[in-house]
């Protein structure tokens, strides 16, 4: 299947990045010829197949429900662009 | 006695037991070669004071007779990707411009609890994502190599862990992490003439690595020789309860088991690997290399890994996917850039953040993650995908009925000059055909350098074993290595 213009503006807006008419153009071969390329996948037969949950064997550990980490506040917050009185700030979102 | 600089890890850590110098001296050594590499654009931190730290820690254990850690004295280099408390951490990508981890990687960690100290953090390719280091944000690395016919054409080091191997191969460090998720250490290990180990899926944490692809990335080390590769895997290495996947296995003594000594083991031969274009030296240093492991006491059985080429298109999907997935969290909120455009609300930020701190390369893996995931295109791809690695994955299995290790080239080529592929993401991704279904297997694997291309430039051997028999794996590598005899080195010109 190949994709349009539309297509890669839905993906670059479910992707949450930014781009402009140019990009959108550009990106139209490139990623057809990708996804062109990987479509080759569909000629194997996995009717009897299970997908790859996990490469090595291993089993999923369970811990003692105890609180182990907490009181870094200001670590946490150390690297945000913006904090404001303990909490990461962000422009309004509902008016 | 041979120069500092030229050491690698064990000629270090025998020459300050011994006291023919001391680790301060180590430390000043290579801080200098780090301030005189600025030319390759290896390093996007340097750190000196940490290596000097290190240093002075490891004399002074010295001096109190106390015992010495493995890697006591011992500075590295230190990819990007590992977060590092304190020392600023980017993955080579502007969306995390300024972050400064406030706290310490597991590996980088162990590493320290080991003794050694950080010369800077490495340039990469961005988010680990390429084969050439051309996707950093902060430009290329330039590889110490160059061709033999007179030219300075500016040369790959391979990617991503390339700033790792342009300073192993440079001797600027004598070590330095690296992280592989379809080929990342052993691609740039091939490139530059070194040695680089990707242990088993599990074996080193995850934990403050900055992730690509969860079920893929692990990290490991890049160094002169095989046995300097033991020492820093087995001080990488180790269960670690803040990663889910981390193997809970005691780490063994790789390095005192070291045995060249092969007699008894049968190498597998994947037919699948003979590739259509593969250069003649490259086929003739792969049959050099069967020479080599049968002089060693192998025998060399032929196998068939039969959906070998369905492996890349494989991992073009999964590790995409999961970058997407990944990638999520730069959202300008919590850390790193914010593009916060006049009046713009969260969603405005979000995507205008994204637009500005991403590379073109990682913003393709996140479009193509996005779409492979996307309602009703999820099972054509990324199910048949994962359906896929576990035909690729049985195809090992199946070999090893017959075999205990594999023997392949690690790249289908020398290394390459800066911008000749650059253009052309899909001949990019072809490099890694040969090492990207050991990752997607978990398999553990790593290159040795094996001989050197009619241009003067160095190719390598991979060896690929049972998950978790990382041992035949180096002892198969120290075998190629005593006979390759592989001392050719860049010639300093920067």
């Amino acid at each position: 299947m190949s994709i349009d213009k539309e297509t890669v503006k839905k993906i670059a807006s479910l992707s949450r990045i930014a781009i402009t008419e140019a990009e959108a153009d550009a990106f139209v071969p490139e990623l057809n010829q990708i996804l062109g390329w990987v479509e080759q996948l569909g000629e194997v037969d996995c009717s009897k197949v299970e997908p790859m949950t996990a490469v090595i064997p291993n089993k999923l550990r369970l811990r003692e429900d105890v609180v182990t980490d907490g009181a870094i506040r200001d670590k946490i917050l150390a690297n945000a662009p913006v904090a404001e009185h303990g909490f990461f700030a962000v422009p309004k979102v509902i008016e | 006695m041979t120069a500092i600089f030229e050491m690698g890890i064990a000629d270090i850590r025998s020459g300050i037991a011994d006291g023919d110098f001391t680790a301060k001296e180590v430390a000043e050594t290579f801080i200098a070669r780090v301030s005189a590499a600025k030319p390759l654009n290896a390093f996007l931190v340097e750190t000196p004071d940490h290596a000097l730290a290190s240093a002075e820690a490891a004399d002074k254990a010295k001096a109190n007779g106390e015992a010495l850690g493995k890697m006591a004295g011992v500075p590295i280099g230190m990819k990007d990707l590992f977060c590092t408390e304190g020392v600023p951490t980017t993955a080579a990508s502007l969306i995390l411009e300024g972050f400064t981890p406030q706290y310490e990687s597991t590996v980088s960690s162990n590493l320290f609890k080991a003794g050694a100290g950080m010369l800077g953090k490495l340039n990469m390719d961005q988010f680990a994502m390429g084969s050439s280091n051309e996707t950093s944000a902060f430009g290329n690395v330039i590889s110490p190599w160059r061709r033999n016919d007179g030219g300075n054409a500016d040369l790959a080091p391979g990617g991503s862990s390339g700033g790792s191997a342009a300073v192993v191969s440079g001797r600027i460090a004598p070590a330095a992490t690296g992280t592989d998720t379809g080929g990342s250490i052993r691609q740039p290990a091939a490139f530059t003439g070194i040695t680089g180990f990707k242990p088993t899926y599990g074996r080193c944490s995850r934990w403050g690595t900055i992730a690509f692809a969860s079920s893929l990335d692990q990290a490991g080390p890049m160094a002169h020789d095989v046995r300097d590769c033991a020492i820093m895997l087995e001080s990488m290495a180790g269960f670690d309860a803040k990663d889910s996947t981390s193997l809970d296995l005691p780490v063994p003594d790789w390095e005192a088991a070291l045995n060249s000594n092969l007699a008894g083991k049968k190498i597998g031969i994947p037919k699948e690997y003979r590739v259509d274009n593969m250069p003649a030296e490259i086929d003739a240093l792969w049959q050099k290399g069967i020479e080599m492991l049968k002089d060693a006491g192998a025998t060399i059985v032929d196998v068939s890994l039969p959906h070998t080429k369905y492996a890349l298109p494989a991992y073009y999907i999964i590790a995409p996917a999961e970058a997407s997935s990944n990638l999520s969290r730069y959202d300008g909120v919590r850390y790193g850039l914010r593009d916060l455009p006049d009046g713009a609300g969260l969603q405005d930020m979000y995507a205008a953040t994204r637009e500005a701190g991403f590379g073109p390369e990682v913003k393709r893996r996140i479009m193509i993650g996005t779409y492979v995931l996307s309602a009703g295109y999820y099972d054509a791809y990324y199910t048949q995908a994962q359906k896929v690695r576990t035909l690729i994955s049985q195809d090992f299995d199946k070999a090893w009925n017959s075999c205990d290790l594999l023997l392949t080239p690690t790249a289908p080529s020398a290394a390459f000059g800066l911008g000749e592929k650059s253009d052309d993401p899909l001949a990019m991704y072809l490099n890694d055909v040969f090492t990207v279904p050991s990752s997607l297997a978990g398999l553990p694997a790593m290159s040795v350098p094996a001989g050197l291309d009619g241009k003067g430039l160095p190719l390598g051997l991979q060896i690929i074993g049972k998950a978790l028999d990382e041992q035949s794996v180096f002892n198969a590598g120290l075998a190629i290595e005593e006979r390759a005899g592989f001392v050719a080195k860049p010639e300093q010109w920067w």
